[in-house]
């Protein structure tokens, strides 16, 4: 990058034809995307659409946001946030995605035990007719 | 103070030069902006959540939502992104004039981006589209689809207020460009403007795909 400028207190300055260049890239990201979500990929489409916003996002980070020059103490703070975002999700989902699973194991010994309910006689229902006939 | 003479008029007291003083402003900035991604990231939890039990309903109350009218919404703010930071570039080159009219750009693609929301917004009431007990809409099917148009309010309303604050910091840092308050020198306040502008429109980068291009 020894063709890019820096102003007078030593920031670097982004090249106009970059700028213009990511702007025109997010442009066609966004009509590549929509373009996909008229496909049906089935359980893939949720995935190419996340790609491509995260190539879009990275692309908005790292040139409008200058994460690219800048210090990098600002991508690691960036990154953490991300981080802690990701086990939020990916936690949370361990427990909402599994509820009725572990329903089932915790029930499998009750369920065993409830097997002696199947020998037990069937309750005489036509003899509780009768009594409330009377 | 003796030492005022060497200092720029714009340099804190408690600040030892000109670098410390923009790199300390710059990682508060960021500080911030993380806590809006951890603000954001609790409606994107419920989100994958009422998605993951409810696909199909997701999917099908979708469709209701204007992909066109999404679609346009994205090219704006995308647009608004471009001369927020091309705004920033014209300040460190010193062209103030360019710098105005790239901020007055950025405000007016600001406000179509709300104006744009208005309609989709007034659209959905009238027809009973509206958060939680207050949906009458019949047309979805599957279970429970005022789910889908509570995250949808709760998120889009959410990242609207950040345009509105967006737009109301954007009219103050113009007001302070044509007070010349910066230069090529001093803009640490306009990279933080952009900084946070780019951060709403990367949240709507996200939105737009999980809310209108539902596959």
């Amino acid at each position: 990058m020894s063709t890019d400028t820096h102003d007078k207190s030593g920031h670097h300055i982004t090249p106009l034809n970059i700028y213009l260049g990511i702007g025109l890239t997010l442009l066609v990201l966004t009509a590549v995307t929509i373009t996909v979500s008229f496909v049906d990929l089935g359980g893939w489409n949720v995935v190419v659409a996340l790609i491509i916003a995260s190539i879009k996002g990275s692309l908005v980070a790292l040139f409008f946001m200058h994460l690219l020059y800048d210090k990098k103490i600002y991508s690691i703070v960036f990154s953490m946030g991300l981080l802690f975002l990701s086990i939020f999700i990916a936690l949370t989902m361990f427990d909402t995605l599994r509820r009725g699973d572990i329903d089932i194991i915790k029930s499998e010994p009750i369920n065993k035990e409830a097997s002696i309910y199947e020998n037990m006689p069937v309750p005489d229902t036509t003899a509780e007719h009768n009594t409330d006939g009377h | 103070m003796d030492h005022s003479q060497n200092r720029p008029a714009y340099l804190q007291h408690h600040f030892s030069d000109v670098t410390q003083q923009a790199e300390s402003a710059k990682l508060g900035m960021w500080v911030f902006l993380l806590t809006e991604i951890l603000l954001f990231g609790g409606l994107f939890v419920a989100y994958s959540i009422f998605r993951s039990w409810n696909p199909e309903m997701f999917y099908n109350a979708h469709k209701y939502l204007d992909v066109t009218l999404g679609s346009i919404n994205t090219v704006v703010l995308i647009t608004s992104s471009v001369t927020m930071a091309l705004a920033i570039r014209s300040m460190q080159l010193g062209q103030k004039q360019k710098t105005l009219a790239l901020l007055w750009s950025t405000l007016i693609l600001a406000s179509v981006f709300l104006v744009i929301k208005y309609f989709e917004y007034s659209h959905k009431f009238h027809l009973g589209q509206l958060p939680g007990k207050y949906y009458t809409f019949t047309g979805v099917e599957g279970n429970n689809p005022h789910i889908f148009f509570s995250i949808y309010f709760v998120m889009t309303g959410l990242h609207g207020i950040h345009v509105l604050v967006g737009m109301a910091v954007i009219t103050w840092m113009i007001i302070k460009t044509s007070r010349n308050k910066f230069s090529s020198e001093y803009y640490t306040p306009l990279e933080l403007t952009g900084l946070y502008w780019h951060l709403v429109d990367l949240i709507w980068i996200y939105l737009f795909p999980l809310l209108y291009l539902i596959g």
